[in-house]
């Protein structure tokens, strides 16, 4: 069964006609193109797949499309504006906190969101912020680092 | 101030942007014209006999295109030999299943969902034939066989000697202690699961993306098996999600994708599960190590005696070498008399062991030195200082006919004893909080799987100034793109931005063996040198021509071209790339190829020289022990390592986080759970890997020996890292607690068991 839905992402908008089975993870790979958001796991525990809904991390596997019809979602596609990385993409290229990058949308979007609600995260709160979104390459350190340093060089820009 | 500009400096990832916007593409990331989704069907029994297949059902499914089994192949089989006679595994089974997860069969489909269900429709009829699980059950008499040229399931008996003979080391020995050491099975868990899509057009082309560590093995893997001549294929890696072993021999789904793209006509995507990831991959091979240590009452080792029985799971895949390497990492690291090492590799019906960061050195050296530290108490001599004592040192020759090179191994140790306070911490024993230590060897490179260790590099300078390195060798998240424009862009006196970089296309980049044995930044740096530098000459001769000087006397620094002592007669890099253009018609380009100079192994006699380094190191862990719950929390690990020449500190300090990490998980919680071969734990959920919540503190030295070999001085590193940990957790757990560990990972209800003892051992002395 398939059901018309009307989706923002990242600002723009799709109509779009989606089996009623299929996850938002599903769509936006396989119907936007937008590849940015990673299956990993497909059932909830890794955090690849991690968007933004409302600026409030979502799991996108797990997540079915046409619960988002009239929503608006970000992906790591819309992070950067205008062609200028945001400062938490900066930071994580700085840092080093990029191995072999996979895990990357899904921990840049969950600093990104906690950030948002916590502009001045202490360590502790930074391991629980992207404690969803696992990471086999890095070992956390620099990620970490990374959340931590950005915010403070007192980057007043908005979250 | 270093007198280098580029290499040694802490340089950002060069893939960082396209990482870090979602850009990189990685397999599953492809979507071709036409595209259909495969899956594999896998048999649910751990040993069975196939009798029949029937997939008329499955092909007649609307929107299946293509279904193939064993029979659609070449029926060549591949896996490492070295001790086995024959290659053992199937990519489709032919006539028998082996293991819970063992392909049968695959099907294209227009959609996931169509080809699931096409896979339940295919009809296998099976012959259940009784399976073992267990090693040591596996080699008795009676057992089930597995694989008929394999009597007892031994796949390989490995029996080397090196040095002077143990037996007649006995009566020298001031104290023997021998003791039994175990490992489990460790999953891989890269968050990028394998992927592979295949075209396979209409003139028999083939072209294949997959997530693998090496298109250049994966190609020859892929060429037999499916029987096509080499220049048929092509073999492409994009961006791999992490491999750390895992992803170096894994055919299946290429070669899977590729006959159904050949059926169907249309390209193919096959898309491994987080599940088949955790069921039907590889692991690191379960070891059961008998360990006997011969010493002097002033702590000299003499001997060292390991009996080795390695669960190989049911295909040999890289198990000869694994179990090779866990026996000869026993010479390699202290100064010693003799070795003696025996071991069997075991085949059971559960998945096959694969390649691990670590690879049997890792299991080895839990055993190694955590009996090490038995012997220091037993002597009554400090942990660091009995390593010390028998640490190889630099151009030491070995009891394995090999030499060590550059080696940083005793000056590690003593950076580790400092930095983390060591005898201060050591002075609370028992107080739930310790400290272990432990150190490391680890071959760079290695010649055991080809007669030669090779990479080669081409670089192009085009009529602008960038320059495109093209290299076999492949990024896995290790950084390997970055370290090698950093030494391209140090040779030729430019910023690293100027670089672009190709990598592992079979069709379009020279010859790499593949990521692994953290052999890249030594030998892939090396082509990459020798390749920047015939570049630069070339370009060195165009403009002396012009400048009318010597060619040996142009410089190339900060971007400008000049003669040495007068910078003011020269030119930008870029007005010197156009010169050669506009008035040779030059493209200037640099070819680079590069064989570290040693001996392919002998493993009939295990001995000779074939790693082209080894790199060193040691680790302080600092643990806490919680008494109430017996749960181990890693607080710390202070470590010090010998690079040879740190080209990326920053990049090496990642690896150090992200290996100290994984090992962390195996000696602490992770462990795969197997009933009756079937996995109970294949999901994030029931087999837990660190979380950010888990982090410990690591601390980073870097002692920098500078190899004589290696480029700028430098050798891999990564793999050895992982090493040490185990031991030195294992360690700080008996200072903390008075617990040997002998298994891990290490289990809460032993911790607890072991406390209650020790409080009941305490009580006795102290009645109250």
């Amino acid at each position: 069964m398939r059901q018309e839905i009307r989706l923002t992402v990242n600002d723009q908008e799709y109509e779009l006609i989606v089996g009623v089975n299929r996850t938002l993870l599903d769509v936006l790979r396989d119907d936007l193109g937008l590849t940015g958001t990673k299956r990993g796991c497909d059932s909830g525990v890794c955090g690849s797949c991690t968007v933004l809904l409302d600026g409030k991390p979502i799991l996108s596997c797990m997540t079915l499309a046409c619960e988002m019809d009239g929503r608006k979602i970000q992906t790591i596609e819309g992070v950067a504006k205008g062609g200028e990385l945001h400062p938490v993409q900066k930071a994580f290229i700085e840092y080093g906190a990029i191995q072999c990058g996979f895990c990357t949308p899904g921990m840049v979007l969950s600093a990104l969101a906690l950030l948002g609600q916590n502009p001045s995260p202490t360590i502790e709160e930074i391991k629980k912020g992207i404690s969803g979104n696992l990471c086999r390459c890095t070992g956390y350190v620099k990620i970490i680092e990374a959340i931590q340093l950005l915010q403070k060089q007192g980057n007043q820009r908005e979250f | 101030m270093s007198r280098y500009t580029t290499v040694g400096q802490r340089i950002s990832r060069v893939d960082g942007p396209a990482k870090v916007t979602g850009e990189a593409i990685y397999s599953a990331d492809i979507y071709l014209k036409g595209m259909l989704h495969g899956k594999i069907l896998r048999s649910p029994y751990p040993h069975a006999k196939i009798l029949n297949i029937d997939t008329s059902k499955a092909r007649r499914l609307t929107g299946v295109r293509a279904v193939v089994t064993g029979a659609d192949t070449a029926r060549v089989k591949y896996g490492q030999l070295k001790k086995a006679k024959v290659p053992d595994k199937a990519p489709l089974a032919l006539d028998r299943v082996r293991y819970v997860g063992d392909e049968i069969a695959a099907v294209a489909a227009d959609s996931i969902d169509i080809a699931e269900e096409a896979l339940e429709l295919i009809k296998v009829d099976y012959e259940i034939l009784p399976a073992v699980f267990d090693p040591f059950e596996a080699m008795e008499p009676g057992a089930p066989q597995i694989h008929e040229h394999a009597p007892n399931n031994i796949s390989g008996h490995f029996l080397h000697e090196w040095g002077q003979r143990v037996d007649e080391l006995l009566d020298a020995c001031d104290v023997i202690l021998e003791d039994s050491f175990r490992t489990y099975s460790q999953i891989h868990a890269y968050l990028e699961p394998n992927c592979s899509v295949a075209t396979w057009d209409q003139n028999g082309n083939v072209t294949v993306w997959a997530s693998t560590q090496g298109p250049y093995t994966h190609k020859q893997e892929l060429m037999t098996t499916l029987g096509i001549p080499e220049h048929k294929l092509r073999v492409i890696s994009p961006v791999v999600g992490g491999g750390f072993g895992g992803k170096r021999h894994i055919p299946e789904p290429s070669i899977a994708a590729a006959l159904l793209s050949k059926m169907s006509g249309r390209p193919v995507k096959i898309e491994y599960s987080r599940k088949e990831e955790f069921a039907a991959t590889r692991h690191r091979h379960p070891m059961n190590i008998q360990l006997k240590i011969g010493a002097r009452k002033d702590g000299q080792f003499l001997f060292f005696d390991a009996k080795n029985v390695v669960d190989n799971g049911a295909y040999n895949d890289s198990g000869p070498s694994v179990t090779y390497y866990a026996g000869h990492s026993l010479t390699t690291n202290y100064r010693v008399k003799g070795v003696r090492y025996d071991a069997d590799l075991v085949y059971t019906n559960t998945s096959a062991g694969g390649a691990y960061r670590g690879y049997g050195n890792l299991q080895m050296r839990f055993a190694l030195e955590s009996m090490v530290d038995m012997l220091a108490e037993k002597l009554n001599i400090d942990p660091p200082e009995i390593r010390l004592l028998n640490a190889v040192q630099e151009y030491e020759p070995l009891i394995c006919k090999g030499t060590v090179t550059s080696c940083g191994l005793s000056e590690c140790i003593r950076e580790v004893t400092k930095s983390s306070n060591w005898h201060e911490k050591r002075k609370h024993a028992g107080k739930l909080r310790g400290v272990g230590i432990s150190c490391y060897e680890y071959v760079v490179g290695v010649r055991w799987h080809y007669p030669h260790d090779s990479s080669s590099a081409n670089i192009k300078i085009n009529d602008d100034g960038s320059v495109d390195l093209f290299t076999g060798a492949l990024d896995i998240g290790q950084g390997s793109d970055t370290t090698l424009c950093q030494i391209a862009a140090e040779v030729l006196g430019i910023g690293i931005g100027k670089i672009k970089i190709f990598t592992a296309d079979t069709e379009l980049t020279p010859l790499d063996l593949g990521t692994y044995a953290s052999r890249l930044t030594f030998v892939a740096g090396n082509a990459v040198k020798i390749a920047a530098t015939e570049a630069r000459d070339r370009m060195a001769e165009v403009v002396a021509e012009e400048l009318e000087a010597n060619p040996e006397d142009i410089r190339f620094h900060s971007n400008q071209v000049y003669v040495a002592g007068a910078p003011e007669r020269g030119f930008s890099f870029s007005e010197a790339a156009k010169l050669a253009v506009n008035k040779k018609g030059l493209i200037v380009m640099g070819r680079g190829s590069y064989d570290p100079p040693y001996r392919i192994a002998d493993f009939e006699t295990g001995e000779g020289q074939f790693a082209s380094a080894y790199s060193f190191g040691a680790q302080v862990a600092e643990v806490e022990v919680d008494p109430e719950t017996g749960v181990v929390r890693l607080l710390k690990i202070f470590s010090a390592t010998d690079p040879g020449f740190a080209i990326n500190p920053l990049s090496l300090e990642g690896q150090a986080h992200g290996s100290v990490s994984h090992a962390q998980g195996m000696t602490l919680f992770e462990q795969p759970f197997l009933h009756e071969g079937r996995v109970l734990t294949p999901s994030f959920l029931d087999y837990h890997i660190p979380t950010s919540m888990e982090t410990p503190e690591v601390d980073c030295i870097f002692v920098e020996t500078i190899d004589p070999d290696g480029p700028f001085g430098a050798k891999g590193v990564s793999e050895g890292y992982q090493v040490p940990t185990a031991p030195a957790i294992a360690n700080a757990i008996y200072h903390a607690t008075g617990i040997r560990i002998r298994e891990i990972p290490v289990k809460r209800d032993e911790i607890l068991k072991g406390l209650e003892k020790r409080k009941q051992e305490r009580d006795s002395y102290c009645p109250s």
